[in-house]
């Protein structure tokens, strides 16, 4: 089974990367930009029964490490594993 | 008093404590690796800087939740004393043994140059041989220290007077300017309620001998050695 973590700064923590990279997208003639942020996208692939017992694993890997609940928010999608392995998606 | 030096893969200041300790200050150090929980014969653990397990993740994240830094709960329980500098600090914090987060510095620069702090709490084991307002200088050098605290942890960092270093001008003020890292109200350096663990970006063992430019880093060690002979507790070994 595999799990899609989305970490990001949390709304109201500066995001100092992301006006960074929103400050040269400017500077490329992207002048319509409004907002940018970076955030991490982290995959993991975990042996479960049920998708709500990989997401509840899963959970527990972030609280525990892969998001630090001061600074990051995460949020969970399990992956459409329909597709062949090594297959481009 | 017995020194130890914690070890992680990307540690880099390491080597410059253990030689402060023995060579500068005289005392009993040695190395911990990371895997060890034996504790039990020190005094002083030292988190140093670099960048453990490089800073994959997040910076410390990884370290924190190494075996040594398990064990450093119980020997903190026990009134052990803890030190960590830079990446030492982000450890500490990551392990939820400070409160807050260290992040990128504001300005997206890695910065490397001497600051001044000036000194907010003279009753901790490392700072008891200081004055109240002295400023200190010793050399930062790091890409993620700017730090955070919620507003609630943050009132309860000054109720308790955990806030222990800020960055200041040479003449102790508080400014924008004198924060090289964008920190919240310029904490440089934070301790437990306790006031056996202390947390900071800068680095005394960088500032230890004259030949280095300085040696006020000298002053955090010298308090903690007087501190314990003061106690008692460093005749006991």
């Amino acid at each position: 089974m595999k799990v899609r973590v989305l970490v990001r700064l949390k709304p109201g923590i500066l995001d100092v990367q992301g006006a960074a990279v929103k400050r040269a997208l400017v500077g490329l003639g992207f002048t319509e930009l409004t907002d940018l942020r970076v955030g991490k996208v982290i995959e993991v692939e975990l042996d479960a029964a049920t998708h709500e017992r990989a997401r509840e694993r899963v959970g527990e890997m972030c609280r525990q490490l892969l998001a630090n609940p001061i600074l990051e928010d995460y949020t969970l999608e399990m992956v459409d594993d329909l597709a062949p392995r090594g297959a481009v998606r | 008093m017995r020194f130890g030096v914690v070890v992680f893969p990307g540690t880099w200041s390491d080597c410059d404590f253990h030689y402060v300790i023995s060579e500068v200050l005289h005392q009993p150090v040695r190395y911990v690796w990371h895997r060890d929980r034996n504790l039990a014969d020190l005094d002083c653990v030292i988190l140093p800087g670099g960048f453990s397990y490089g800073d994959y993740l997040r910076a410390g994240a990884v370290a924190g939740k190494s075996p040594v830094v398990e064990a450093l709960q119980d020997f903190i329980a026990k009134g052990g004393h803890v030190l960590g500098s830079c990446n030492g600090f982000q450890i500490l914090c990551e392990a939820r043994l400070l409160p807050g987060a260290l992040m990128r510095n504001e300005c997206l620069q890695y910065r490397c140059q001497p600051t001044h702090l000036v000194v907010e709490n003279v009753e901790t084991a490392f700072t008891r041989g200081l004055r109240l307002g002295q400023v200190l200088t010793m050399p930062i050098s790091h890409g993620e220290g700017k730090y955070h605290a919620d507003p609630e942890p943050l009132r309860a960092l000054k109720e308790k007077n955990q806030i222990v270093f800020r960055y200041a001008e040479a003449d102790g003020r508080v400014t924008r300017a004198a924060n090289p890292n964008g920190s919240l109200e310029n904490i440089a350096g934070i301790v437990n309620p306790a006031g056996n663990v202390l947390g900071l970006m800068p680095h005394p063992e960088r500032a230890a001998e004259a030949a280095m430019g300085g040696t006020d880093g000298l002053l955090l060690f010298q308090s903690l050695l007087g501190s314990l002979v003061e106690d008692g507790s460093f005749l006991k070994r």
